[in-house]
């Protein structure tokens, strides 16, 4: 244990080196390999879902998996010993938390702070969509005069067919 | 003596970059011959003083010139020759003196294959990409030198490469990532010059085509070479971690995939202008933020450069004139209306434009993600941070391309202006239906897991390559023959497929490897065995191993597949011995249907050692699909239609013959005469002139 | 030209620039530090036995009433080496408040030595050997100093090396609003 903590400090301070001199690549220079015995196969994705999704505190970028910092091999140790317990996912999760803010969740909690982030891209989405919408409605209604009488029945044939979408739909409405 | 030399040619370089920013482009002004003819000088006398620089750079790499305070930073006597002339990119001032030769190397291929351009335009072109080196001329000059001595205190020894940077993905991966990145910069001085000359024509799309498509494929080797090198060298087993510069890597890479997609609309039918212009502009912009965010330690990532804010502000200052100078530009001189076209309901038009506005929106939100902490901080203060990660990214991302992908499916049987409706149904549900029964039959026959996931990722992939088949075999079914038809059908048709089916073998890549990976992390003490499934690793021990410039241990991993003698894995735990950095070298068997992946941990006591053995199907299909798309792009670029030969002997026939056989090879042989539009007419019009 | 179409086209101009403001300010934000989770929160509970006798324990409760100085150390992290005597000649010029170690994560035999050896700034030192009032705390790393008021409550947390400079700029101001 003793030598490990002397070694993370070592890699902390090489780290630390490496910023200060401002040299490329604060990599966790190795992934954190540990051999875990699990009572179930779901409690082993359970783990490993947590343990990826939750971000060591100490490192630049990096989950608790995928850290060998001496604290992201703590809480991997807690997030174990809380599974075997029983704990839940939520519990766990408020638990870290708790103590170390939303900072830790790599999937940022949906509230007042972060409803930009998780419906600005949808927002943007029907925007674009709907600019569609009113670009093609435009340039087809200036195309309805220019559908021939077979393509009339065609479009006929295909609204009995029961394929309609709403623009076939427009369509018919604006003829 | 030599690094004064490099450092002079940075001098020269910029000079002239000045001449090449003002010169031509006051003469296309003008109308003064002789000054746009110097374009073409200029631009090769940057390149060849900026290549000099290197050679320099290189040339004391290998002298081991300490008194350079770079290499000093960056080598070691020690380093193998091969990775002392990787090293020369290893850090931030050598790999932006690689960025701006790069640039200068695309501004010079400019010069060089632009010779059916009319002179005012090359002018424009390479006097705007002149612009941008000046810029970052300057930047690298005067902030980060890498030519900078230390001739008091001359170090002995140098403090070594970092470690990580080792090895030959990473040592590929910045020069091609920098050709797509910069390479982006020729489609802007393209939109750049459209704008000022007001000149947003056929020819214009057309002349962009072929760089975009250079530069994006240049990208999709970049990106997939460092989600390669992360895969292996990190010893974590995964290759994606929407990392703030992956995602500054991936946001133009997006850009660039709509801008190749509407400049095909803008050149075919002459619409979408405007947007197209955007783009273009966009891509350079974000390859550009992208060196900004890596280079300044804005934001906390793991790959990022030199954390200094000092050069962070200058970077800053030239971003906002290039970006906002030429978006500035863009929205005075882009044409607002965007003609009076005729878009059918159902028609190629829709379809691509469909595609922009999905990969827009995904650039968007991984934009908006990776910014987030900053915006959260700005607006909430420092009390409360969050952090943006892969959950996010994946919950977005992954729907976004689903949704793309089932329309590009529709998307590759439209045609221009208008497909009959009641066509495309009949053709299509068929190949739906297939599609979903084999998504839903397919891990039954291979006895997998059933995941809803994996049938609908799978269902895609499938469609993507049961609607780009039938294509095929609709386009060759009127020629006289197969093989005659398949020949029919041009390069850029083939670079359309190649690419498509790239995303598809993508897809099952991700998803199969994701959802089906076996991943133990076991301890072991020699002659323990490990069993996933049909294959058995035994650990045999642990041995020392001596390197050039560092200490190993190897582990022995014997395999053995359904018992019989399979191979021998030996994953190492590196220790560099000038920086003292422990480092994983994982070992991994590729194949092309699983990867069995075996990396070496901490030892546990007693000879024993924990081991990461992980058995990852199908994960090789990721990079395979990027090299299918990456072809793709090259292969168009060599259709006919962008070589000489061919517009030269057509200029020389009469105009519609020009028109009709243009035609004939760009629709290939999909042609009706109705797709024949006044646009394009006057597009190739133009271009003859 | 239609003029409010073109007022569209200088969207993507304002994206932008806002995007460069903020960047420009994000440049001079100190991305590494990141504030406790536990700021103005009740110190938990905990009971851990003290270095210099095991069979000693002391709860977070027992401390309360004072004004707390909670640091936590070890012997492995060198800054905590170098802030030792800083917070030996804070304390002393301190009588008022009460310095508490943690000693985190840490062999007691050496942790004694070093206490011994080069003085004690600390009323009580806790030991966490298994680093579980660490989490609790949400330390990161070593060193890090917590200041608690006399209901208890955590008012500020520092993470790096003391001394006096950082005492005078970031704990006196905090300190003389408890009082």
């Amino acid at each position: 244990m003793k030598k490990q903590l002397k070694r993370g400090c070592r890699l902390v301070k090489a780290l630390l080196l490496l910023i200060s001199f401002s040299l490329i690549s604060v990599f966790p220079s190795y992934a954190a390999i540990e051999e875990l015995e699990f009572s179930s196969k779901e409690d082993r994705e359970r783990y490993k879902k947590l343990t990826d999704e939750l971000r060591c505190p100490m490192c630049m970028n990096s989950n608790l998996s995928g850290s060998d910092a001496p604290i992201a091999a703590d809480l991997r140790e807690e997030i174990y010993s809380q599974i075997s317990k029983g704990n839940s996912d939520a519990e766990i999760i408020d638990f870290m938390q708790a103590r170390y803010g939303d900072f830790i969740l790599y999937q940022p909690p949906l509230n007042k702070g972060t409803l930009l982030l998780w419906f600005g891209p949808i927002i943007l989405l029907l925007l674009g969509m709907l600019f569609i919408r009113k670009l093609f409605a435009r340039s087809v209604n200036n195309a309805i005069a220019a559908l021939s009488p077979a393509e009339e029945a065609q479009l006929q044939a295909l609204l009995d067919d029961g394929f309609i979408n709403e623009k076939t739909n427009s369509l018919k409405k604006s003829s | 003596m030599i690094p004064e030399f490099g450092n002079f040619a940075i001098i020269l370089a910029l000079g002239l970059s000045l001449m090449l920013s003002v010169v031509p482009m006051l003469g296309a002004a003008r109308r003064q011959l002789q000054w746009m003819q110097t374009a073409r000088t200029l631009t090769t006398g940057v390149f060849v003083f900026m290549l000099a620089a290197f050679i320099a750079l290189a040339w004391s790499f290998l002298q081991d010139d300490f008194s350079v305070a770079y290499i000093a930073r960056n080598s070691n006597t020690a380093l193998p020759t091969y990775y002392k002339l990787a090293a020369v990119w290893g850090a931030h001032e050598g790999s932006l003196l690689l960025w701006v030769l790069i640039l200068s190397l695309w501004g010079f291929a400019v010069s060089v294959f632009s010779k059916d351009l009319p002179i005012d335009m090359v002018s424009r072109v390479l006097s705007v990409m002149g612009m941008v080196e000046v810029g970052f001329i300057g930047f690298l000059l005067f902030t980060s030198n890498p030519f900078e001595r230390s001739l008091l205190n001359i170090p002995t020894e140098g403090a070594d490469l970092n470690p990580l940077l080792q090895d030959f993905g990473l040592t590929v991966h910045p020069p091609f990532l920098y050709m797509g990145y910069v390479g982006f910069s020729v489609a802007f001085a393209f939109a750049i010059a459209a704008l000022l000359s007001g000149r947003l024509d056929a020819a214009w799309s057309r002349w962009s085509r072929p760089w975009t498509n250079a530069a994006w494929s240049f990208l999709t080797i970049g990106i997939a070479l460092g989600s390669w090198w992360a895969y292996y060298e990190l010893g974590w087993g995964g290759w994606w971690f929407w990392d703030p510069v992956e995602n500054v890597s991936f946001m133009p890479w997006l850009v660039g995939t709509a801008l190749i997609h509407s400049l095909a609309v803008t050149e075919k039918r002459g619409v979408f202008k405007s947007w197209t212009v955007l783009l273009a502009i966009g891509a350079f912009s974000l390859s550009l933020l992208g060196a900004f965010i890596v280079r300044s330690g804005v934001i906390t990532s793991v790959h990022a450069f030199a954390v200094d804010p000092e050069r962070g502000l200058v970077l800053l200052c030239l971003l906002l004139l290039i970006i906002g100078g030429s978006l500035l530009l863009y929205a005075l001189r882009a044409p607002v209306v965007a003609g009076n076209s005729v878009y059918g309901e159902q028609s190629r038009e829709l379809y691509l434009l469909l595609n922009n506005i999905i990969l827009v929106v995904s650039m968007a939100m991984i934009l908006l993600g990776t910014l987030y902490p900053l915006i959260h901080e700005a607006i909430y203060g420092e009390a409360n941070k969050v952090s943006v990660g892969p959950p996010y990214f994946n919950t977005l991302f992954v729907p976004l391309m689903g949704g793309m992908s089932f329309l590009l499916g529709i998307a590759v049987f439209t045609r221009w202006k208008r497909t009959p409706v009641n066509h495309l149904i009949s053709s299509l549900r068929p190949l739906l239906l297939l599609s979903i029964v084999l998504g839903l039959a397919l891990p039954l026959i291979l006895q997998a897991e059933f995941k809803i996931s994996v049938v609908v990722a799978l269902a895609l992939a499938l469609w993507i390559t049961a609607t780009l088949l039938m294509d095929i075999r609709n386009k060759v079914r009127n020629k006289a023959s197969f093989m005659n038809g398949l020949l029919s059908l041009g390069r850029a048709y083939w670079g359309m497929q190649l690419a498509h089916f790239g995303l598809a073998v993508i897809i099952c890549g991700i998803c199969l490897t994701s959802q089906y990976s076996v991943e133990d992390d076991v301890r072991m003490q020699p002659g323990d065995e490990h069993e996933i499934e049909e294959y058995v690793f035994k650990f045999e021990g642990v041995r020392e191993i001596v390197g050039p410039n560092y200490d190993a241990q190897a582990a022995t991993i014997t395999v053995t597949k359904s018992g019989e003698p399979y191979l021998t894995l030996q994953p190492e735990k590196r220790r560099y011995r000038a920086r003292g950095d422990v480092q994983t070298e994982a070992d991994i068997d590729v194949g092309l249907f699983r990867d069995l992946f075996t990396a070496l941990g901490d030892p546990r006591g007693d000879d024993a050692w924990v081991v990461r053995i992980h058995v990852k199907p199908f994960v090789f299909w990721i990079w395979l699909g990027a090299f299918f798309m990456a072809t793709g792009g090259v292969l168009a670029i060599l259709d006919k239609r962008y070589r000489r030969e061919r517009i030269r002997k057509n200029s020389r026939l009469d105009n519609s013959s020009v028109v009709s056989n243009t035609i004939a090879i760009n629709e290939a042989g999909n042609v009706s005469t109705k797709s024949f539009d006044s646009n394009e007419t006057r597009g190739l019009v133009e271009e003859r002139v | 030209m239609n003029s409010s179409h073109r007022g569209l086209l200088f969207i993507p101009a304002g994206f932008f620039l806002l995007m460069l403001l903020l960047l420009g300010k994000a440049l001079f934000w100190n991305q590494r530090e990141i504030p406790s989770a536990l700021l103005n929160r009740p110190l938990p509970e905990f009971s851990k036995p003290t270095l210099d006798n095991p069979n000693q324990t002391i709860t977070a409760a027992g401390l309360r009433g004072d004004i707390l100085i909670m640091n936590v150390w070890a012997t492995w992290c060198p800054p905590c080496h170098a802030e030792h005597p800083h917070l030996v000649r804070i304390s002393e010029n301190e009588p008022d408040l009460v310095f508490v170690g943690v000693n985190y994560k840490d062999d007691a035999e050496a942790a004694g030595e070093f206490i011994n050896t080069r003085g004690n700034p600390f009323a009580y030192i806790l030991t966490d050997v298994d680093g579980k009032l660490g989490i609790e705390l949400g330390v990161r790393g070593a060193p890090e100093t917590f200041v608690v008021d006399r209901e208890g409550f955590i008012r500020f947390k520092y993470e790096g090396a003391i001394d006096e400079n950082v005492w005078q700029e970031k704990f006196v101001p905090v300190i003389s609003q408890l009082n």
